[in-house]
């Protein structure tokens, strides 16, 4: 363990050397790029290549062509490099490559507003590629929980063969707070699970285990993979037949799903005695947790749910943290995870409170957005 | 396992042959070629076949990787050579060969050929020009002659087509080459080299596509297609990039045009050259 004092950005960068990064490609973009300088620096160091590509798009396809070398990959950006990159991810989602995607959110539509922040594009990160899958995005709300999530999201790719993201934005990118670092010993690292020696005959790459994610067979080891975006078999072949796409696509999401109790986390306070509960997430839950703490200086039973996974969500487990009446879904953009928590507390009053603020909203936001549903 | 019959039946997946390509197709006689040089490359033990990585986009001259008997990956349309990079850069043991059509390399996938060129990336990308959008039913490619009906120019191509051999060897690519379905002992020999060397290595391949093109230009007979293309292919001894005309009505020049052994992206990441 080692103490040290560093900003958001760095902290998602020392996470991943920390997990076993070995590739980087990516594409300079604010307020992103200081993950791809931090890592130009330090990367080489640790045995691992990065790369400056053309584009977003490049750079993911690198990341995606890299993890089928062998190598633990990683690319970072923003909202319109994060949008270049839809396409890519769905090659991921297909062809079950372990890469971590980055998004340090700013606010948009398109090039919105560069060097601030927003949380708008949560959903976009669940489902930003056509077609039927799950993919675990994670929100970090600390300097600390940048490193740690990072960490996390590189063994639940690992573990589970799929691309997974990495939803940070302006305000933590930029905060500097103090950072615990481990030694590789100290955590887990969960490394993806490979066959044993090739027997001259292609193997398999889709072939499930029991847990049905399949062993991963690596280039230039003699097993004669096929990496395949068409929908395919357990070979890789083409397969244009319901039975097989269903099994392929149902499969893709049950892995992930099946593994819920290790994807998800959440982070629940106060919510025994609440009337309220506050749900909140990634910087905004910052101040969403002042908040909560100053209604109950004034007397309010307030509780403050923080998810720390956007998805997918353990709506067993939410439903379960608090039996409050009343809830209340504070989030920097139109009311987006509200949709899922009015879904899964259907018979409670569950109301958005979105901020909409190009500033880390501040507590005295927070209670002016919620005031009105108190 | 299927009984091997054929010499280069050991390159092939054999349960997907026969290969889904139209009757007449030029892409098969350009397979056969490669595999040959291959096989050559392998049997002198130059190349280690578990080392080989063939990566093609989408397109029917990026799907000849999943007919070959090696590390394989389809991707998607125009960013094979961004995947290749990444594997190569992760694993430099691995001798990577890209395969598309000219749609895919230099249509949607043009920035990153160009950025491959620059920075001599060691792989080689064999672009399969048919001057059509072949897969999706015969929309106008980048490589599409001016003056061509196509289903999106039912007026006439009003565009002029690029020429990637000129394109590319303006970069940094040690090795660029053109040749045609008819001439397979080209393909042959330049392939053959190719596997030889290190940096980007880029060969234009020149195919008949009769089922598509040939109903756009009236040559939907293979024989007739094939026999069109070899009239106007000219081979040339080491021709300047200046001489790389590819013009159905001039003529097609086909030759090595570009030999450099400038250091490769992975030489001057490892060291061992500057
Ligand atoms: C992003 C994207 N856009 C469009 C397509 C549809 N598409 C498939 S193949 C192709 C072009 C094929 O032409 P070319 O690359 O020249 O290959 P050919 O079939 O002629 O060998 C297109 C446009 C696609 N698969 N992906
Ligand atoms: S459409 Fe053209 S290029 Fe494609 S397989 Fe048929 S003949 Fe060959």
């Amino acid at each position: 363990m080692r103490k040290t004092f560093a900003s958001g950005n760095m902290a998602i960068a020392e996470g991943a050397l920390t997990a076993g990064l070995k590739f980087y490609a990516g594409y300079p973009i604010t307020p992103s790029s200081e993950i791809m300088e931090y890592l130009a620096e330090k990367l080489p160091e640790y045995g691992g290549v990065l790369i400056q590509m053309e584009d977003e798009i490049a750079s993911i396809n690198a990341v995606i062509g890299a993890s089928w070398a062998g190598a633990k990959a990683m690319t970072a950006t923003s909202g319109p490099g994060f949008s270049l990159m839809a396409e890519a991810i769905g090659l991921a989602i297909i062809t079950e490559t372990p890469l971590v995607v980055v998004n340090v959110m700013r606010a948009g539509p398109s090039t919105g507003v560069p060097t601030k922040t927003s949380q708008s594009d949560v959903l976009q990160a669940r489902w930003m590629s056509h077609g039927d899958y799950i993919i675990p995005v994670y929100s970090p709300w600390s300097v600390q929980e940048a490193y740690d999530l990072t960490i996390k999201a590189f063994n639940t790719a690992e573990l589970l063969r799929t691309p997974v993201v990495v939803l940070s934005d302006a305000v933590i990118a930029h905060l500097w707070e103090p950072l615990t670092l481990m030694e590789r010993g100290d955590v887990e690292i969960v490394n993806r699970k490979t066959p044993v020696d090739p027997t001259g005959e292609p193997y398999p790459p889709y072939k499930p285990d029991p847990d049905l994610v399949p062993p991963m067979p690596l280039f230039g080891r003699g097993f004669k993979v096929l990496v395949e975006s068409l929908i395919h078999d357990e070979r890789g072949f083409y397969s244009p037949r319901d039975d097989g796409y269903r099994s392929l696509v149902k499969r893709i999401s049950l892995k992930v799903l099946k593994r819920l109790d290790y994807v998800y986390e959440q982070d629940a306070r106060f919510t025994e005695d609440a009337d309220v509960l506050l749900v909140s997430y990634g910087s905004t839950a910052r101040s969403t947790y002042l908040a909560t703490i100053e209604l109950r200086k004034q007397g309010v039973k307030a509780g403050f749910l923080r998810l720390k996974t956007l998805w997918p969500l353990d709506d067993d487990r939410i439903r379960k943290t608090s039996n409050a009446r009343k809830i209340i879904v504070v989030e920097n953009n139109i009311g987006k995870i509200y949709l899922d928590i009015d879904r899964i507390f259907k018979d409670r009053e569950v109301y958005p409170s979105p901020v909409l603020s190009l500033e880390l909203p501040t507590p005295r936001d927070v209670l002016e957005a919620v005031e009105p549903w108190l | 396992m299927t009984r091997q019959i054929h010499p280069l039946d050991k390159h092939l997946r054999l349960e997907r042959i026969p290969t889904l390509y139209c009757p007449g197709c030029g892409l098969g006689i350009a397979l056969g070629a490669l595999l040959r040089a291959l096989d050559k490359r392998i049997s002198e033990g130059t190349i280690n076949p578990d080392k080989v990585l063939w990566v093609g986009g989408i397109g029917c001259s990026s799907r000849m990787v999943f007919y070959v008997n090696y590390d394989a990956a389809h991707v998607i349309h125009g960013r094979a050579i961004p995947f290749a990079l990444g594997a190569v850069l992760a694993n430099p043991d691995l001798l990577a060969i890209v395969t598309g059509g000219d749609g895919d390399i230099a249509g949607i996938g043009g920035n990153h050929l160009i950025h491959a060129a620059r920075r001599n990336v060691d792989m080689i990308v064999l672009m399969f020009t048919n001057f059509v959008y072949a897969m999706t039913g015969g929309q106008v490619a980048p490589t599409t002659p001016r003056g061509v009906s196509t289903t999106t120019t039912p007026r006439g191509n009003p565009e002029y087509p690029v020429n990637a051999v000129k394109l590319v060897g303006s970069l940094n690519a040690n090795y660029v080459a053109r040749a045609s379905v008819t001439t397979p002992h080209y393909i042959e020999q330049f392939f053959y080299k190719a596997l030889g060397m290190r940096g980007f290595r880029f060969i234009e391949i020149v195919s008949t596509c009769p089922e598509i093109y040939g109903r756009h230009i009236g040559l939907r007979d293979p024989v007739e297609m094939y026999s069109e293309l070899r009239k106007r292919v000219k081979y040339k001894h080491k021709p300047s990039l200046e001489k790389a005309e590819i013009d159905w009505e001039k003529g097609i020049v086909i030759g090595e045009f570009v030999e450099r052994s400038n250091p490769s992206l992975i030489e001057i990441l490892k060291g061992v050259r500057s």
